[in-house]
This record gives structure tokens, sequence and C-alpha cells, in this order.
């Protein structure tokens, strides 16, 4: 994989929570490619979730977390920018618009239809009544919930049922047109007809974003994701294209994961 | 001993007891209306205390409360904010809501004595502006723990969505978690109201009592709740039937007060 065609990558990334006498992340080291759809697997408290709320640094909500190594952000005019120097609210703002996050729960906020989408559209400064029209409508067409919602935009978000509550969630990202789209298990709350229009999205997704998922579900991993990464206990086993990972895996503990025999 | 009879004997233990507290509350109930109803007439609303009536009382008890929610209410509720939102496990945090925790159960008349001592003593004289903050005193901890514990139920991925979506953390707990939450901050706003309207002891040496309609703070200031406890201890029928009038209009008064807020509460659910 050539450096241009990467959007993000991590080099030697250590994390440890407040407090935590040992890191939870062990030099981590992974790239992630451009329009491409990265799959994070392994089993619960491997940190995957952890290494995720990293790239879009939403753990500096609760402070003192320490952060070592690098985590590199290709912007779009080739600058190279590594995103734990970050120490301003405003850099945390930009870098978020860039990178966005789509939560294991639905999370609307008890507001409009409408103004879910626009939210974040209005904290990045767009005022303009019918540019955000235009923007609103175009994310939630792109989000695959037009048609469920054009009639009801004035209504409040949280009557919507689950699945249509999660597709408003990835319009609400995709409307700040981030570069990379971070999902942490985004259907492990949905039922299998919800689970597999948000799979349908994500793969339809990849032509504007790059994607970057966490999933529990293997069958997941393999359908959607064009590489594979597979951690246990805070370290990266192995990374590499998706079929490699699940039809010929270098290690016997990625073979035993995927194969069942442990997780 | 056979469990059966032992649970029977249990059984009617614990519903004699029921009984007995349910009888004391409808027997002060029953009394209250009877005597209430039986001395309540027009009058009393249109005229004030000099005349027989309460009608300054009345006006007077809802402005020192109303003036008091203008205090406590923005106090309260970003005293809350910091707890839950910036606090976060802080040592000041947990100190400051251990306090906050002993001050809801401090005796009013404690707290009477203090603004007494602030605000009366050094004027020389009693004032509804005194009587005002006493009661702002009484509604800050309330309406601390109300804000507090609903803001806790806010779930931490809305905050975070909106932080991933670039919002700063003032703006995301402005426009979305105090949103989330503002059922239950307003139901617990208006039951601190429905309890402080309800108070004497804050106000019995702080604004004390005015026969006459007045919006002077400055000096002695009209309340039905001192005006029912001197009332009650005139020697003439007259004065005795006046305050179980006002109580019984008192009563209805919070009874209404929280109603609203229970039915505020079910309609969110």
């Amino acid at each position: 994989m050539g450096k241009k065609n990467m959007v993000m990558e991590l080099k030697d990334f250590t994390f440890t929570y407040a407090g935590a006498s040992k890191p939870s992340l062990n030099k981590i080291n992974l790239p992630v490619e451009k329009h491409k759809i990265t799959a994070m697997i392994g089993p619960s408290g491997c940190g995957k979730s952890t290494l995720l709320r990293a790239m879009n640094r939403i753990h500096d909500l609760y402070p003192g977390n320490t952060y070592e190594g690098k985590i590199n952000l290709y912007t779009k005019d080739g600058q190279v920018q590594n995103i734990l120097e970050l120490k301003k609210e405003n850099d945390f703002i930009k870098l978020r618009q860039q990178v966005g996050m789509i939560f294991q729960k639905p999370t609307p906020f008890p507001m409009s239809i409408f103004d879910n989408v626009a939210y974040g559209l209005r904290l990045s400064g767009l005022k303009n009544k019918a540019e955000l029209e235009e923007r609103v409508e175009k994310a939630l067409k792109g989000a695959a919930i037009w048609d469920e919602t054009k009639d009801r935009l004035k209504e409040s978000a949280l009557g919507l049922s689950g699945g249509q509550q999660q597709r408003l969630c990835i319009a609400r990202a995709v409307a700040l047109k981030p570069r990379v789209l971070l999902f942490d298990e985004p259907t492990s709350a949905l039922d299998p007809i919800s689970t597999g229009a948000i799979e349908e999205l994500i793969a339809e997704l990849k032509t504007d974003v790059s994607v970057v998922i966490v999933t529990h579900n293997m069958q997941q991993a393999s359908r959607l994701s064009d590489y594979t990464a597979f951690m246990y206990l805070g370290n990266l086993e192995e990374f590499d294209k998706t079929d490699k990972i699940f039809l010929n895996p270098k290690k016997k503990l990625t073979e035993d994961y995927i194969t069942g025999r442990f997780g | 001993m056979n469990r059966l009879v032992l649970n029977k004997i249990i059984l009617t233990l614990s519903t004699l007891s029921a009984l007995i507290g349910i009888t004391f509350l409808f027997w002060i109930l029953a009394t209250l209306t009877y005597k209430g109803i039986m001395s309540i007439s027009w009058a009393i609303f249109v005229n004030d205390l000099v005349n027989g009536g309460i009608r300054n009382l009345l006006a007077g008890q809802f402005v020192m409360a109303i003036l008091a929610s203008f205090i406590a209410v923005p106090v309260g509720m970003m005293a809350g904010i910091y707890l839950r939102e910036y606090g976060h496990g802080s040592k000041l945090a947990s100190i400051i809501r251990n306090l906050s925790d002993v001050m809801m159960s401090a005796p009013s008349i404690v707290i009477g004595v203090f603004v007494y001592a602030l605000l009366v003593d050094p004027f020389g004289s009693y004032n509804g502006y005194a009587g005002i903050v006493a009661l702002a005193i009484m509604m800050i901890p309330i309406i601390i723990s109300t804000t507090d514990n609903m803001l806790s139920l806010v779930p931490t991925e809305l905050r975070e969505a909106g932080m991933a979506l670039g919002g700063s953390k003032h703006k995301i707990i402005v426009q979305i978690v105090i949103k989330a939450a503002k059922v239950g901050i307003l139901t617990g706003i208006l039951l601190s109201f429905a309890r402080i309207i309800g108070e004497t002891a804050p106000l019995l040496f702080t604004s004390a009592n005015n026969q006459f309609f007045t919006m002077d703070l400055s000096g002695q200031f009209p309340s039905l709740t001192v005006s029912i406890y001197n009332l009650a201890t005139y020697p003439d029928e007259a004065s005795r039937e006046l305050a179980w009038a006002a109580a019984f209009i008192l009563t209805i008064i919070v009874l209404c007060i929280n109603l609203v807020g229970r039915f505020l509460i079910r309609n969110k659910k």
C-alpha cells in the first residue's frame, strides 16, 4: 500500500487509560486506506473500541489518558498531521469534522429530524437556509432514509425506529463530508433487517469516505471489509486483506479466533 | 408456629399500620376542607388582611416565592451542571454535592435565623428582600440535586455523539444535554417551588408580615403562611376562621403545583 493511498496511519501507537498501570494498546501499527473499509475484530476487551475512539480523540472527553506514538491524518492537500499533537479545542473540532463517528446505540438528539442532520453543519458555521436544506436532503438521501423522512422532517427524531435512528446518525455524520467515518459496532443493537440496510449503506459510503468499523460479527467483517485487523489483548496480531485473514491467516491465534475456537 | 399464621399476623399488622397513617392524613384533609369551606367567601379574595381578607397575603407570598426562584433556579441549575458535567469525579464536586445534600435537610428555622443575622439585624427592620433570600437558600439545594440527577440520566453516548460532530463542550451541554433533561429539570423546579411556597419558618423573622397591600420589598412584607401562624393564635373567632380559609387555599395551591409536576413526569414516559 503506497503512502498516497492512505488517509490515516497509526505508528507505534500506545494508549493508557487515566489511572491504569498498564497500557490498553501496545505499539499499534495500522494503515487506513482511502475509500476502503477496514474492519477491526477481536474478542471483548481486546482494545478495538479503544483504538477506534483514539482516532478522533473522543477519549479526550475524559481527562488524564496518555498517548504515545503517532496517528497521522493525511489531509486533502497532501499534508500530514499527527492528531496526537492537537491541544486546542478548535483543533479537536476540526479533526472531528474530518473524522466522524457512529456509535453502538443510535444517538439521535432530542430535536427534529432536520435539526439533527443540520446540527453538525450549523456547528461548522453554515447559516444559509437554502444551503442547509440542500445539504440535509443530500445527506438523508446518502444515508438511504430520505423517502421515509421527507414528509416528517419537522417531527422529533426520537419517534423513528432503532434502524432509522441509526441511519439518521449516519446521515448526520455524512452531512459534514468527513474523510473518515468510524463505526463502533453500529449494528449490534439492531434487528437483522435494519442490520442489512446499514451494511448496504456502509458499502455504498466508501465511494465518498474511508471507513473503519469495529465489529463482533465475523460475517459482517468478511462481507463488508477490504482489510481486516485482528486484535488480541491490546496488540494488533494480524493485519491484511480481508480474504487473506479469513481464508489463509498467518497466525494460529487468528485462525483460532476466526474459526470460533475462542472469543 | 405455622408460617401461614405468621404470614397472617404480619399482613394484619402492616395493613393496620397503613390504615393508621392514612387515617391521620385524611383526618387533617377533611378537617381542613370542612373548616376551610365553612369560612371561605368571595370577600376574603378582594380584601386585604387589615379588612379581614387575604388578597395582599396571596400576592406577597407569590411575589417572594417567584423572586426567590429567579435567584435559586439559575444558581441551582448552574451548580448542578458543574457537578455533573465539569466536576466529573473531582474532590471539590463531591464536597459540594455532600454539602448541598446536608443543606437540603437543614431545619428551615435555622436558615431563617441565618438570614435574620445577615439581612435584618444590620438594617434594623424586617424586609421582603430577606424573605426572598431565605426562600432562595431553601430552594437552591433542591434544584442542585434535581439538575444533577436529571443530567446523570442523559446517556454519555449523546454527549460523545455531539462531540463527534464537532461540538464544543459548552454547546453540547446547552443545546443537547439540557434539552434531553429539560422535562425532569422543569418538574424539579415546580416541586421545589411548591415546597417553598408553603414555608413559614424562613419568613417568620425575615419578611415578617404586613396587614396592607404593598410591593415595597424594603419593608415588612405580607405573607400567607406567617399570617396563618399569627391568626391562629388570636383569640377572636373571625381571625381563626380566616386562618382556616387561608390554610385551605394554601393546600389547594401546593396540591395543584404538585399535580402539574406529576403530570409532566408521566407525560415524559
